[in-house]
């Protein structure tokens, strides 16, 4: 509890202790019973009096305190005096626990984004400083040490370590990191001490990054925020004016002579007034939203705007890239093909050929064969492959295409192949394949459960390779060959037919265009990648395709306790207000309708939190 | 310009969906949410009257909610 609450509770107890004195001398002397009453009332309720007069001085009525205020005025007006205390306190004690359960859900939601890191070592003319990660600037050099949060962003360059994302990604596998790894900021440092070069400034950094979006995500209000504060301003005046009528019409018909009858119709009329408040539903809902999008972030899952909840809950179709997404995205060797050397002189000359190359199909060929030999000039062929002088040598590489040019046939060979020749003699053939992740025929299925009817993969890739996917993920259509643009209109296409949302997964790297266009945008892998987490509406922060199941269940999860909230209070409303009309309930059930559900709402919209 | 500030002892929903309307009005803002549970306030104005804009913002803030706070 905050000074404030204390303050509360103290009071309140001590209003109770006040009432409960006052009771027994009711019928005993009149004075001393009103005045401990009054005492007992101002003393809980001074606070609400005063600001109801300072809102209404700068022209706000209807609110919270006006409402508390007229109601227990009235009821003191009719002759309720307990009743007017009692409320009171009661009103109290509800605001106080939604107090409590407000911190308490807000700090919960803080915790799950206990990313932020409290300092960096620098490394300062011999002496390692602990300072403000802010105060950082980019090629300084930090330390580390077990058990610690990296800071800041950079480039390991001495020691060895592993290293725990599953504050930013969920995955509780601990990475190796060695010199010349890059490092993320938010992760633990475990084993050992690592120093690392810092290659981006506190701001840029991804941590700054992730709680800048997660803060940023309850800008974009969802329907049913909108839905709600709409409401909220039409439900206020309404139920006031029907606390106007029932104090004045009902009257009028069954007695409007007797005092006691308009009595009765005005306490009823006050016990409306505070029903009236929509603080329940205002508080609810967004709160759901809010642990939803903080949970789903606990897990490596970022939604951009609670929107993006109803969207996602809505998808039927799924439209994955290819490259990266379903498959890991590098390339390897998979077969060698020698026609008149050896195997290892015919991938020791493709790999110093394609040495200088950053291409991935260049590093998978590096990464398999010895590469020592270093080409003395290398051309690049641009669509074709590439020419290199090697110990004196002309060699070619590169595709059926690039073959035909020069002169020599090639082996035909299904797939990704890479073709070399010698001085004008074909030497053989290098198939590569990027293969699927392990579990991406899982997150199909996994998808299919939760109801998504129509997923198609769209790639760059030669027919063959797309199809011999496409069969093992087992997806309902493949598209393949495809330039970028032709994502775009094959998205657009579908849609056009789709009745429900749809939903592109990519990578996020060359696929910024669908991204925006599709209902849902998801980037995968996105970590430390800026145009991918501007373009997309939800980050998968790990390279697990099942990510998108989770999000789906997320989404769903929070969706249906948005609408128990609203459907529970706003019946709750109707039903104390129907109770209260025809006299059965009093003004403490009223105050239940109000503090008491909103409670009850809060304790419900923590429940967005926790997905599994 | 985009910033964000702080609201101190901003306790209900509703006061703060009702300031939001309020501080959206005013001349000069270009773009104003509040985020009740990370009781945070983000504003976005023009750069060259931004300073100005803050000001009218910090003054309705007070007059509307007297208990809540902007920290700078």
């Amino acid at each position: 509890m905050n000074k404030k609450q204390k303050k509360s509770l103290f009071k309140i107890i001590a209003a109770a202790v006040l009432f409960l004195a006052a009771l027994p001398l009711k019928n005993l002397s009149f004075y001393p019973y009103a005045a401990l009453l009054l005492i007992s009332y101002l003393t809980v309720g001074w606070e609400i009096l005063r600001r109801a007069a300072v809102n209404i001085a700068h022209g706000q009525v209807f609110d919270e305190n006006f409402l508390m205020s007229v109601a227990t005025i009235g009821a003191v007006a009719t002759g309720e005096y307990p009743e007017a205390v009692f409320v009171m306190i009661f009103y109290q004690v509800g605001e106080l626990f939604q107090s409590i359960a407000v911190g308490k859900s807000r700090r919960s939601i803080a915790s799950l984004m206990e990313i932020r890191p409290d300092f960096a070592r620098v490394l300062r003319d011999g002496s390692a400083d602990e300072t403000d990660p802010q105060q950082v600037a980019k090629g300084e050099i930090i330390e580390v040490r077990p058990g610690e949060k990296i800071p800041l962003d950079g480039v390991v360059t001495d020691g060895a370590s592993n290293i725990n994302t599953v504050a930013l990604t969920g995955e509780s596998m601990p990475r190796a990191a060695a010199v010349g790894d890059e490092v993320m900021s938010g992760c633990v440092n475990m084993t050992g001490l690592l120093q690392i070069r810092v290659t981006k400034e506190f701001s840029e950094s991804t941590v700054s990054k992730i709680l800048e979006l997660v803060e940023n995500s309850s800008a974009r209000k969802s329907k049913s925020e909108s839905f709600i504060t709409r409401f909220a301003k039409i439900y206020t005046p309404v139920v006031v004016i029907a606390a106007l009528l029932l104090a004045v019409i009902p009257p009028l018909f069954y007695g409007a002579g007797d005092i006691a009858v308009w009595k009765s119709w005005v306490y009823r009329a006050m016990s409306f007034l505070v029903v009236s408040c929509p603080c329940a539903l205002v508080l609810s809902v967004p709160l759901s939203f809010f642990g939803g999008v903080g949970g789903a972030s606990r897990r490596g899952v970022l939604v951009k705007g609670s929107n993006f909840f109803e969207t996602l809950a809505l998808c039927d179709t799924f439209v994955f890239d290819k490259t990266g997404t379903l498959t890991k995205g590098s390339f390897e060797v998979t077969g060698v093909r020698a026609v008149s050397v050896s195997e290892s002189e015919l991938l020791e000359l493709a790999a110093a050929c394609e040495s200088a190359s950053s291409h991935p199909i260049a590093q998978a060929i590096c990464k398999k064969a010895a590469c020592g030999k270093k080409p003395d000039s290398v051309e690049e062929l641009a669509g074709l492959g590439v020419c290199a002088q090697v110990s004196g040598r002309k060699i070619y590489a590169g595709n059926a295409k690039l073959m035909q040019k020069i002169g020599v046939s090639p082996a035909d060979m299904p797939g990704t192949v890479v073709h070399i020749a010698a001085d004008g003699k074909y030497l053989g053939s290098i198939s590569l394949e990027d293969g699927l992740k392990p579990n991406a025929a899982e997150a199909i299925n996994e998808l299919r459960r939760q109801g998504v009817k129509r997923i198609v993969m769209l790639t760059g890739d030669k027919k063959d390779a797309a199809i011999s996917a496409a069969k093992k993920l087992g997806v309902d259509d493949c598209r393949y060959e495809l330039l970028p643009a032709d994502k775009v209109e094959i998205v657009e296409d579908l849609l056009e037919k789709s009745d429900g949302r749809l939903a592109f997964v990519g990578d996020g790297i060359n696929d910024a265009p669908v991204l925006a266009r599709a209902d849902v945008g998801v980037a995968m892998g996105a970590l430390g990648s800026d145009a991918a987490i501007e373009a997309a509406d939800v980050v998968l922060f790990d390279d697990d395709p099942a990510k998108t199941a989770f999000a789906i269940r997320a989404a769903r999860k929070t969706l249906a306790i948005v609408r128990q909230n609203i459907v529970f209070v706003l019946i709750v409303k109707l039903v104390i207000l129907a109770l209260v009309a025809f006299g059965a309930a009093g003004m403490w059930a009223a105050v239940f309708a109000d503090v008491g559900v909103a409670v009850i709402a809060i304790l419900n919209a923590m429940r967005a939190m926790q997905v599994k | 310009m985009k910033r964000i500030y702080t609201l101190d002892e901003i306790d209900c929903a509703n006061c703060a969906a009702k300031l939001e309307t309020a501080l959206s009005k005013v001349d000069g803002v270009k773009n104003v949410s509040i985020n009740f549970f990370s009781q945070k306030m983000t504003l976005e104005a023009d750069d060259n009257e931004f300073d100005g804009v803050l000001k009218s913002v910090i003054s309705l803030v007070k007059k509307l909610e007297p208990d809540c706070k902007v920290v700078l």
